[in-house]
């Protein structure tokens, strides 16, 4: 009994300190999945169902609204594709390297982890889709978090309000840079280091740098919502509410990283595919 | 026929595989406070049923696979499990002639004092636990306990645990 408990405690010093038991942790993991997928299953059943029994009175309006949304949506992506071509002019007349388009992969949420402290989400990509650890994810609204470890067929992510995660962001307005931090609650980022003279203010958007190159330049983070302006101290509180929806979004995209890509976008069968403005995005979804 | 043996061990074992699954059923991200410890309540009933033969070793392999289920320090939830099953196996003659109600306060007792070397490892990997909110799983697990307890007895009885 003693024994066992002091083992444990040597074992618990050993995992937090040292990366030991990395490698068993990693070739164990394999156990874990069949519970995280079974769990997923009552959910599987009822969106079976639901695409079962669905009227077709119902799956008409549903295509009546989707083909509105799809137009509306077409005209935007004109537009853009004009503004996109502009931006390269302008880039080029820089000097300045074009912006590379990013190639994602729809993937869907099958687990949260059951640890209250840790942000950690399961999904259903994993290294035969070419997932890689460092990966950012991201939702239809903003950046979600990383991918922290990869298995065959699914993979753990760590959302950005982990308490132990923080991102590289720029203000979207005039690109003061700062870096946020999870805090542990999901509605809330905080700014680490800045200065109480920065112009950032309430309202300001906020979104990825590129520093550190881990996440790509240019996605939507977060929406500063309090700014606390201390003059005794040294630095000001500001206080950040992530835009993607942690706790409500079931879809999320992969983004590939252009530069650990290049060299064999085959090895991905029908994965992935161009996020381009030009072709009307056609990712395949697989269920 | 399964010899009796065989059924015992196995009732066991495939209790602890569902406590597990269940345990990680995907809830809202700030609910996950309030979800009962199945996994511990499963140990300090099976504690209660067999005090002198459980194995700690056993446990103990329990615990190390809800770590790894978990995704926290290899060792959290099995130090906690050896704490609660030594405390049970110190107690059960007392806690035998409890009432239902009572025991449901005992074990409220007892999963604070498994949250304990929780919160201790997870503020040492770097995630302070945020004021009371560690209460929140003793107080689902205590007042999930009469139902459990009533269950866990039928399911012992139908196979002839005991």
């Amino acid at each position: 009994m003693l024994l066992l408990v002091i083992a444990m405690i040597a074992m618990i010093l050993v995992g937090l300190y040292t990366p030991m038991l990395e490698p068993a942790r990693q070739k164990l993991n394999f156990l874990t999945v069949p519970f995280y997928q079974l769990t997923d299953v009552p959910r599987r059943i009822g969106e079976w169902s639901e695409d079962l029994f669905t009227s077709r009175s119902d799956l008409q309006a549903e295509n009546v609204q989707l083909k509105t949304e799809l137009l509306i949506h077409q005209r935007k992506l004109l537009q853009m594709a004009a503004l996109a071509a502009e931006n390269v002019r302008l880039r080029q007349l820089l000097n300045a390297t074009d912006m590379l388009q990013d190639k994602v992969l729809i993937a869907e949420l099958i687990g949260v982890s059951p640890n209250p402290l840790s942000h950690l989400v399961v999904i259903n990509r994993g290294n035969r889709d070419g997932v890689y650890e460092g990966q950012p994810v991201l939702d239809a609204f903003g950046l979600m978090g990383q991918v922290i470890a990869v298995d065959e067929e699914s993979s753990r992510v760590m959302l950005i309000s982990d308490p132990t995660h923080a991102i590289p962001i720029q203000v979207n307005r005039n690109g003061v840079r700062a870096i946020a931090e999870g805090t542990g609650d999901l509605n809330q980022l905080n700014l680490r280091h800045v200065s109480i003279n920065a112009d950032i203010r309430e309202g300001d958007l906020l979104v990825s740098s590129g520093l550190g190159e881990r996440f790509p330049i240019g996605y939507p983070v977060a929406e500063v919502e309090k700014v606390v302006r201390n003059s005794g101290q040294a630095f000001a509180r500001v206080v950040a509410r992530p835009m993607a929806r942690l706790d409500r979004s079931r879809h999320v995209l992969l983004v590939f990283d252009t530069h650990s890509l290049a060299p064999s976008p085959e090895t991905v069968p029908g994965g992935i595919s161009s996020s381009s403005t030009s072709s009307a995005a056609s990712v395949p979804v697989r269920r | 026929m399964i010899p009796y043996q065989w059924s015992k061990y196995f009732i066991v074992v495939a209790s602890f595989l569902v406590a597990l699954v269940l345990s990680v059923y995907p809830l809202p991200l700030s609910w996950r406070w309030w979800r009962p410890e199945l996994v511990l309540l499963m140990t300090i009933y099976w504690v209660s049923v067999f005090p002198l033969t459980i194995s700690l070793l056993f446990l103990c392999v329990v615990g190390l696979f809800q770590d790894l289920l978990f995704a926290v320090p290899l060792g959290q939830h099995s130090l906690a499990m050896m704490i609660v099953a030594y405390i049970s196996i110190m107690s059960y003659r007392r806690v035998r002639n409890f009432a239902l109600w009572k025991e449901a306060a005992w074990v409220f007792v007892l999963v604070i004092i498994s949250q304990i070397p929780n919160a201790w490892v997870q503020t040492m990997a770097g995630r302070p636990v945020p004021g009371l909110l560690y209460i929140a799983p003793a107080i689902t697990s205590a007042l999930f306990w009469p139902l459990f307890r009533q269950g866990m007895e039928r399911i012992s009885s139908h196979y002839r645990i005991s």
